[in-house]
């Protein structure tokens, strides 16, 4: 009961505001969710209920498993999911490091070039990276990293970074000057300031921008056809291709596929969130 | 535990000159405090010392040692923030032992040592502690401890009370100044407040505007102020200041004249100024006398304030304006009252037009 209260407003005028408001969020929550929801009802179902009627759950005549037997044994399920899982990592995982690092710099440290800097991390926020597609394609070719997990880890670091360090720098300016300088004044080096103080208090705000990149690196479909369509390196989205073809698609297997795609993102944004409320938070109480 | 010497610090920040050339002389295990205005430069001051901010010109020495451009780390010092700046991840003993960690000493030296400094400032309890699950006195405390356990050469403090409350200020003021007595060690302290620097000080040094106004003693900037600046900012009431001209020129004792027409002798050399020179009188509320016949000035009561041991009258002078008397507590004063004091001539002060005090002729240290 006094869980509801908190959401109960006082006065009357507040329950139209926040019925609309709860409308809203509910209508688009629907809206979000349906298609997912879809996805993994049909990937229980036979082909032909499919069809029939795709928007029914499935009932013990038209309740299969044949698309999960398919992706996990006819194809290398596991090796598509776990190119995703360490592209996305090792990916993120820079990001947020070369991200604080580049954030760090820019705001403490006043240098020749400073500007300029922040200019182009800006600019690569606002141009999307898959205008120099070619560019890059012909770059790895050149560098022998063409249909290697290298290429992809390298392009979605160059497509995350410049976000990150713009939100980064919003929070390094929240972290008190006296901070550094009482480090400063302990004799502490600045890497040390910057790896034992700095970081530590950027926790929640890495945790959001983790999200961020996460999300986009594991959906993409652009690099991995691209750069890394070679078996060995396909990726989630990549490999779930294969069930779709010209002519026929099996779609028992693409369903089920997407469905255990979604599981490892979910876990992995289940981490970050519990960080990713605070860093949305912080600030509002002290 | 060193000495310091300021020879003509100079800061500017881009084309604004913030201090004009500072000369200071800070001795081995002094207790000086440096006050003034908000806006002064007292924390720009603290912070060329630390070697936060780059000195634009002049020389400093530590312990003798011209330490101009070295890093804060390099000059034997330990600062404490008005903001405390705890390292909010951190409790309180790795908050007090993280320099000597990166410092690359022994754990056990390490326990010792800020087990030690704790005992000293009565937070040996709260080692385990965050700092928000902290008091503001208590964080104070840590901080202060974390500049202990560093054995400086100096202690730098900027406004270290001013974000407690009254009661603890108090408290946390006398602390600080017998651990002064057991360090023994030099500190370097800012504030606004002038009781904490009349009380904590061996040396108060007074800034207005990036200068240095006066440097002296407690007593002695009470007593002989250089300027009406000083006399106005030393001691509490403030003094007294009313617009008066010179009557009669001389060494022994001169005569003045208020606004209102009458006449007042002081106890101040005035030779060098001409009769009819327009002079600022000065007159601290404590020292006006209600039983003293010379220099009677009578007016009104506007308003009492009871503190109990004393009170302070608001008085208005007809002609003249308001002065701040500090009088006995058991009076019988009210608000309305009409009130007859008299002032004795070698407790007034004088200040010529561009604020420099004329000389008193008193033996009063
Ligand atoms: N980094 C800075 N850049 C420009 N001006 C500054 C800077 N730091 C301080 N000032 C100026 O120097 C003057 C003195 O400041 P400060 O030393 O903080 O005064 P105080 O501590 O006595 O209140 C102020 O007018 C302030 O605006
Ligand atoms: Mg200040």
């Amino acid at each position: 009961m006094t869980f509801l209260k908190g959401f109960l407003p006082s006065s009357p005028r507040h329950v139209s505001k926040s019925v609309t408001v709860h409308a809203i969020l509910l209508a688009y929550t629907v809206i979000a969710l349906f298609p997912i929801i879809i996805v993994i009802i049909n990937a229980f179902k036979t082909r032909k209920a499919i069809f029939k009627d795709p928007l029914g759950l499935p009932d013990s005549d038209s309740f299969t498993l044949a698309g999960f037997q398919e992706v996990l044994l006819r194809s290398d399920f596991g090796l598509y999911s776990w190119n995703s899982l360490v592209v996305t990592l090792i990916a993120v995982g820079l990001v947020l490091l070369l991200g604080a690092m580049a954030a760090w710099a820019l705001t403490e440290y006043k240098f020749r070039g400073n500007f300029i800097i922040t200019f182009l991390f800006a600019m690569g926020i606002m141009i999307p990276i898959r205008l120099g597609t070619v560019s890059i394609l012909s770059l790895m070719v050149e560098l022998n990293l063409a249909n290697t997990l290298t290429a992809l880890v390298l392009v979605y670091i160059a497509q995350g970074l410049p976000l990150a360090v713009y939100i980064l720098s919003e929070f390094v300016r929240t972290i008190p000057k006296e901070l550094t300088e009482a480090a400063r004044c302990d004799a502490v080096s600045e890497y040390k300031i910057f790896f034992c103080i700095i970081l530590p208090l950027l926790k929640p705000a890495m945790a959001t921008v983790a999200v961020f990149t996460m999300i986009p690196i594991w959906n993409d479909l652009w690099f991995p056809l691209i750069l890394a369509p070679g078996e060995d390196t396909r990726t989630i989205t990549l490999g779930v291709q294969q069930f779709v073809g010209q002519y026929v698609t099996n779609w028992n297997s693409v369903l089920s596929a997407l469905t255990l795609a979604i599981v490892p993102v979910l876990i992995l944004y289940t981490i970050f969130s519990r960080q990713l409320i605070r860093g949305l938070t912080s600030g509002a109480v002290k | 535990m060193a000495s310091v010497k300021l020879n003509n610090i100079k800061k500017r920040f881009g084309d604004v000159d913030v201090l004009h050339g500072i000369d200071l002389d800070i001795k081995d295990g002094e207790f000086v405090v440096l006050i003034g205005e908000s806006g002064c430069g007292k924390s720009t001051l603290l912070r060329l010392l630390s070697g936060l901010e780059d000195i634009t010109e002049g020389d400093l020495y530590i312990d003798e040692e011209r330490v101009n451009g070295r890093s804060p780390a390099k000059r034997g010092i330990a600062m404490v923030f008005q903001s405390y700046a705890l390292y909010p991840h951190m409790n309180v003993f790795k908050n007090m032992a993280f320099g000597l960690k990166i410092a690359g000493k022994d754990k056990a030296f390490v326990k010792n040592k800020v087990i030690e400094a704790a005992k000293k400032l009565k937070i040996d309890h709260l080692l385990e502690r965050l700092p928000r699950e902290l008091s503001g006195g208590q964080r104070q405390r840590v901080a202060i401890g974390r500049a202990i356990v560093r054995d400086p050469k100096v202690f730098l403090f900027d406004e270290p009370l001013s974000n407690l409350d009254a009661s603890l200020r108090v408290q946390t003021r006398v602390e600080l100044g017998k651990l002064h007595q057991e360090l023994k060690a030099t500190v370097i302290y800012v504030t606004h407040d002038q009781v904490e620097a009349m009380t904590l000080g061996d040396k108060i040094v007074v800034m207005n505007k990036g200068r240095v106004e006066q440097v002296g003693s407690p007593l002695h900037l009470y007593h002989h102020p250089k300027t009406q600046f000083v006399a106005g900012f030393i001691g509490s009431p403030k003094m007294n200041f009313l617009s008066a001209k010179i009557t009669e020129v001389g060494t022994e004792n001169t005569q003045i004249v208020l606004e209102s027409g009458r006449v007042i002798s002081v106890a101040v050399d005035t030779s060098g100024f001409e009769k009819g020179a327009t002079v600022q009188l000065g007159l601290r509320p404590e020292h006006i006398s209600l039983r003293c016949d010379t220099n009677t000035v009578e007016g009104k009561i506007t308003l009492i304030e009871h503190l109990g041991e004393q009170s302070y009258l608001y008085v208005d002078i007809p002609q003249e304006g308001e002065l701040v008397l500090k009088v006995d507590g058991d009076n019988q004063y009210h608000a309305g009252d009409n009130v007859t004091f008299g002032i004795k001539p070698n407790r007034l002060y004088l200040f010529a037009k561009d604020g420099d005090a004329l000389p008193r002729i008193t033996a009063s240290s």
